[in-house]
């Protein structure tokens, strides 16, 4: 699997990612800058965290808008992966590649620690490797990861097995006290309408080796290197 | 000519930092304040002599960047 990071001015997630990659895929990914419309031809696009432009104006805008965001979305229409973490979910919502918008967490505080999420669905190419219905822990660390979106664009996403990862206990159960950003309906990943590209707003590539505290990270790169080996 | 746009949340949308604001004001003794609701004001200088034309520039510029439709209504008010 050949994987390209897109880096912002402000991005600071990308060596992370690019270490979760290299783990998963035994091969480096390509580091892009955000200016230079030459997108590699890769089988996996990421938009990573960090604070892209310095978050102005609202989390992701600046970044939706940049020269390269053009060519993402275009691979993205030609069915190419994209997985679009933290601030490159925000991105992702701003630039319409993914519904709905991330809004300041409804604690008004930045939030950094781990969470539990919930895999809802079972699916290639991101989350073949887990169960529905299993809890793994992973970090978050963001002031605006609270997911909106308007009710019918929540059921829509529900009817249609969009919601990839909610916040939860980490026996799986839901509710208020595990949601750290106040996200309508717990949602913490969501899918595109065609399925292949995922936002969310935790970090797995965080989790990837004992190291770090816990790999429960892993099989998301483990089952993209599945399933977009060349 | 210029444009000055306001940027407000749409309502039912929930506003942490104006509540913010309003508890602040409260605990001030502001007692009469009810509700808050924080938006943006931006200014901008256009090379525009046209008000439809500048108008209509403004909204684009509304639609693909200032504000996000999801959640945010806009305001354009022209000066010449």
């Amino acid at each position: 699997m050949k994987s390209a990071i897109v880096v912002f001015p402000g991005t600071n997630r990308e060596r992370d990612m690019a270490l979760a990659l290299r783990r998963a895929t035994g091969r480096d990914p390509s580091i892009v800058w955000h200016s230079g419309e030459a997108l590699p031809k890769v089988d996996l696009i990421v938009l990573p965290g960090g604070f892209a432009h310095g978050d102005y104006l609202r989390c992701g805008a600046m970044a939706a808008h940049s020269p390269i965001m053009a060519e993402v979305k275009k691979r993205a229409e030609q069915g190419v992966t994209v997985l679009a973490v933290c601030n490159g979910f925000q991105a992702a919502c701003e630039a319409g590649m993914l519904p709905g918008v991330l809004m300041p967490n409804a604690c008004l505080k930045f939030v950094c620690r781990d969470v539990h999420l919930r895999v809802e669905r079972s699916v290639r190419p991101f989350t073949g490797r887990y169960n529905a219905g299993t809890v793994i822990r992973v970090p978050v660390a963001h002031h605006d990861g609270n997911y909106y979106a308007d009710r019918e664009t929540l059921d829509r996403l529900e009817g249609e097995g969009r919601v990839i990862f909610r916040y939860s206990a980490p026996d799986g159960t839901l509710g208020d006290a595990h949601n750290p950003n106040g996200s309508a309906r717990h949602i913490a990943g969501i899918l595109n309408e065609r399925g292949n590209v995922l936002g969310l707003m935790p970090h797995p590539e965080d989790l990837v080796d004992p190291v770090m505290g816990g790999s429960d990270g892993l099989g998301l790169f483990q089952g993209l290197a599945e399933s977009l080996a060349a | 000519m210029k444009a000055k746009v306001h940027v407000t949340l749409k309502n039912g949308v929930l506003d942490p930092q104006g509540k913010a604001i309003g508890n602040a004001l409260h605990g001030l003794g502001f007692g009469a304040v009810r509700d808050v609701r924080q938006g943006k004001y931006i200014e901008i200088e256009l090379e525009e002599r046209d008000a439809a034309k500048a108008r209509e520039a403004v909204e684009r510029m509304c639609r693909t960047l200032l504000a996000n439709t999801v959640i945010e209504n806009y305001r354009i008010d022209l000066d010449a």
